[in-house]
């Protein structure tokens, strides 16, 4: 899996995207060591970024999906999470083998992040300017008069209404909407060439997050950035993104452009989530859920995570030699054109 | 009836169907006494919950009222879903108190069966609390963390004691938590070994105990992933049809209350801005702020992306505390003229086929309809 290279965009999304590879991913394992057992957080994970690009990580809570992300900015808490193999790139650069300083001085520029719950992750008790002029203080050096102009050009670029008057504001004189704009800004401060959304609007509103959204589709189209949007929502995924990664129990277990991954799912996992939705232009039937509960990642099920909620399981005598879904791990493979998916029967879930 | 499994740990589906049908004969009790379907269970009419804002510590002057809820209307059938749609902040959880009278409405009636609530004395509330019950959102909060599950569930008959016969307590619980699909031997665990979901499921048994007739669902699903999501909400279509309950569900979730609901009300700074059946609010939206909802809903099928026209709302909801005069939606509105700050309108049909107050009401597809 490593080196794979993005995937093409086909001819349906028209979404223009080439550019120089900025981040990869290679067979990441991250685990927490806790005094009950090891949890296996994630369990290798590949992926590439390219500039404009934008990659979505799909999946539901404890699917790893936060935790390679946190991984990657050098913020997990460690104890207890262990980076226990593979490797970040950041335009070619190894993160993971540089020292504290050094991947600091490639972080604050180049990588930034923003968060789902946009109150906890400002501070109280500092004004916003002063919170976005942090950036331009710490990285470049910038007087603190200086910082504040900028902070204050920032909030206009991401269209805080008044922004010289509310500059210095605290937080909790901003709306949610707003407040996680003001987020926007700090991590676009210092013109990063990727951005990593964590559940970046899964607290807001609809309206406010349609609105957020297209900010930061209109910021990636003027700098150019990767953008890397973590969620479990499938229509924002479907709004947003170019590729998706599907995750379950800390691993990619499908890949592909989100066109081809939402037309015709190729893993039992994304087709049930499929089923699970209700649609909002028409009502359909029952719902179909995917039975059972997401894994314990202390106690992962043995070869393939997902077979014991499988509809699509073979075990024993039903399963093709090398293929039993409850011992033999499928890798992710290539499955069609520019498909991965990691399903010993792929072929048949996509009906092909 | 179908798949109320919950993974390696739990009953198998064949167990569950087969005690359903014994569980919803003994917990649906005298479901030959109930009325027909159909016939209207509760009104709302202009219900009103204004919570006082003070300054001051020990001389509390009360300097401005936070209107949560400001003049709602709603009609609940019996055996009908009614989904109550609305951002945060629009009240909508505020009605659910109100529906459970956990508050005391400012104004407005809440007619159950001929009575208005507010007007009952503490036995005739007790005797509605035990029909009205209520699901919260957050699975994890609304179980107390030192009682078993079997005690949570088996909470409510120490106050309504006629409903279990004290002796056949435990089996009835075991056959609530099957009914919902738990395990029944799980009736001495505590809720946090329990999933979000399966927690939830275990508020469903509480709330089913006391054999309402309505349960307020507020936003029951919201806090649960989207696969275990779909297993909660088939439960609680499948609760409905066997023991004709009644939902008022709360959700801000616009296609989860379309899916589960047969009229859905939409609700904006303290009032009901638009109602109708599921096919008229979400087919032919004529309230703006309806509009501008549905239109902002991610799509979840590559070939419905870019198929609609977005209404990007701009601006936050003004506070309640101090709402805009007229209609309350005019700041944000892009069909705003002067009368919209004069005269607040109506809940009325203006010719759309289904209410709307907005003067200027005018259905519109907004959302790309079929496939």
């Amino acid at each position: 899996m490593t080196g794979t290279t993005t995937v093409p965009v086909g001819p349906s999304g028209g979404r223009a995207r080439t550019g120089e590879l900025l981040l990869e991913v290679d067979d990441l394992h991250v685990e927490f060591r806790t005094r009950s057992g090891v949890v296996n957080a994630v369990n290798g994970v590949s992926y590439t970024l390219a500039e404009r690009q934008t990659l979505a990580i799909l999946g539901e809570s404890g699917s790893g999906k936060s935790v390679s992300a946190q991984a990657i900015m050098g913020i997990l808490d460690s104890p207890p999470a262990v980076i226990t193999g593979g490797g970040i790139r950041f335009q070619g650069e190894d993160l993971l083998t540089m020292a504290e300083e050094d991947q600091r001085k490639v972080r604050g520029p180049g990588i930034s992040m923003i968060f789902q719950d946009a109150l906890s992750s400002l501070n109280p008790v500092y004004s916003v300017g002063y919170q976005i002029g942090e950036m331009f203080r710490a990285h470049r050096g910038t007087s603190k008069k200086d910082a504040k102009q900028k902070a204050v050009e920032l909030m206009d670029r991401v269209r805080i209404p008044a922004a010289a008057q509310r500059v210095n504001d605290y937080p909790h004189q901003f709306s949610g909407g707003m407040r996680q704009r003001v987020m926007i800004a700090m991590a676009i401060a210092l013109d990063p060439r990727i951005l990593i959304a964590d559940e970046p609007t899964t607290a807001l509103d609809v309206t406010v997050q349609a609105q957020v959204m297209d900010l930061l589709k209109e910021l990636q189209q003027d700098t150019g950035m990767g953008l890397i949007l973590i969620t479990h929502d499938l229509g924002v995924v479907n709004e947003v993104a170019d590729d998706v990664a599907v995750m379950y129990a800390g691993k990619i277990v499908e890949r592909g452009t989100v066109d081809d991954v939402f037309t015709d799912a190729a893993h039992p996992y994304t087709e049930g989530l499929m089923a699970s939705i209700p649609q909002i232009e028409a009502k359909g039937g029952r719902l179909r859920p995917i039975v059972g509960q997401p894994p314990n990642l202390a106690a992962i099920p043995s070869g393939c995570p997902f077979h014991p909620r499988c509809a699509r399981r073979r075990l024993g005598a039903e399963a093709a030699p090398g293929r039993e879904c409850a011992t033999d791990v499928p890798p992710l493979r290539l499955v069609a054109p520019g498909r991965e998916a990691a399903c010993h029967y792929s072929e048949e879930v996509l009906g092909v | 009836m179908s798949e109320p499994s919950t993974g390696a740990t739990a009953a198998s589906a064949e167990p569950a169907a087969s005690a359903g049908s014994t569980a919803s004969q003994a917990a649906a009790g005298g479901a030959s006494t109930r009325g027909a379907l159909g016939e209207t269970l509760l009104e709302v009419k202009g219900l009103k919950k204004h919570f006082p804002l003070t300054r001051g510590v020990v001389l509390k002057r009360t300097v401005g009222h936070v209107r949560a809820v400001d003049g709602v209307d709603l009609t609940l059938r019996r055996g009908e879903t009614v989904g109550l749609v609305g951002e945060s902040g629009c009240g909508k959880s505020t009605v659910s108190k109100l529906l459970v009278a956990l508050e005391k409405p400012t104004d407005g009636s809440i007619v159950y069966k001929g009575r208005d609530v507010t007007k009952l004395s503490k036995r005739g509330l007790k005797g509605y609390r035990r029909e009205v019950q209520i699901i919260f959102q957050d699975p994890y909060a609304s179980l107390n963390p030192r009682m078993t599950v079997g005690d949570i569930v088996a909470e409510g008959w120490s106050v309504h004691a006629d409903i279990a016969p004290r002796k056949g307590r435990l089996q009835r619980t075991q056959e609530l938590l099957e009914r919902v699909g738990l395990n029944p031997d799980y009736v001495n665990r505590y809720p946090h070994q329990f999933s979000g979901g399966q927690r939830q499921r275990i508020g469903i048994a509480r709330a089913l105990a006391l054999q309402p007739e309505i349960i307020v669902c507020d936003e029951p699903v919201s806090a649960l992933d989207v696969s275990v999501q779909a297993q909660v909400v088939n439960l609680l279509e499948d609760l409905q049809d066997d023991f004709g309950l009644s939902y008022l569900f709360i959700a801000h979730d616009l296609s989860v209350v379309r899916h589960i609901s047969d009229r859905v009300a939409v609700m904006y700074l303290g009032s009901v801005v638009e109602t109708g059946t599921d096919a008229e609010v979400y087919g032919a939206p004529s309230h703006p702020y309806t509009q501008a909802l549905l239109s902002s809903v991610p799509l979840h099928e590559p070939k419905l992306r870019g198929q609609r026209d977005r209404i990007l709302l701009s601006g936050d909801v003004p506070s309640p505390a101090n709402p805009p005069s007229g209609c309350r939606f005019r700041t944000r509105c892009w069909k705003a003229q002067d009368i919209c700050a004069e005269e607040p309108p109506a809940l009325v049909d203006r010719g759309q086929g289904h209410p709307a107050a907005c003067h200027f009401a005018e259905a519109r597809p907004a959302v790309v309809e079929g496939r």
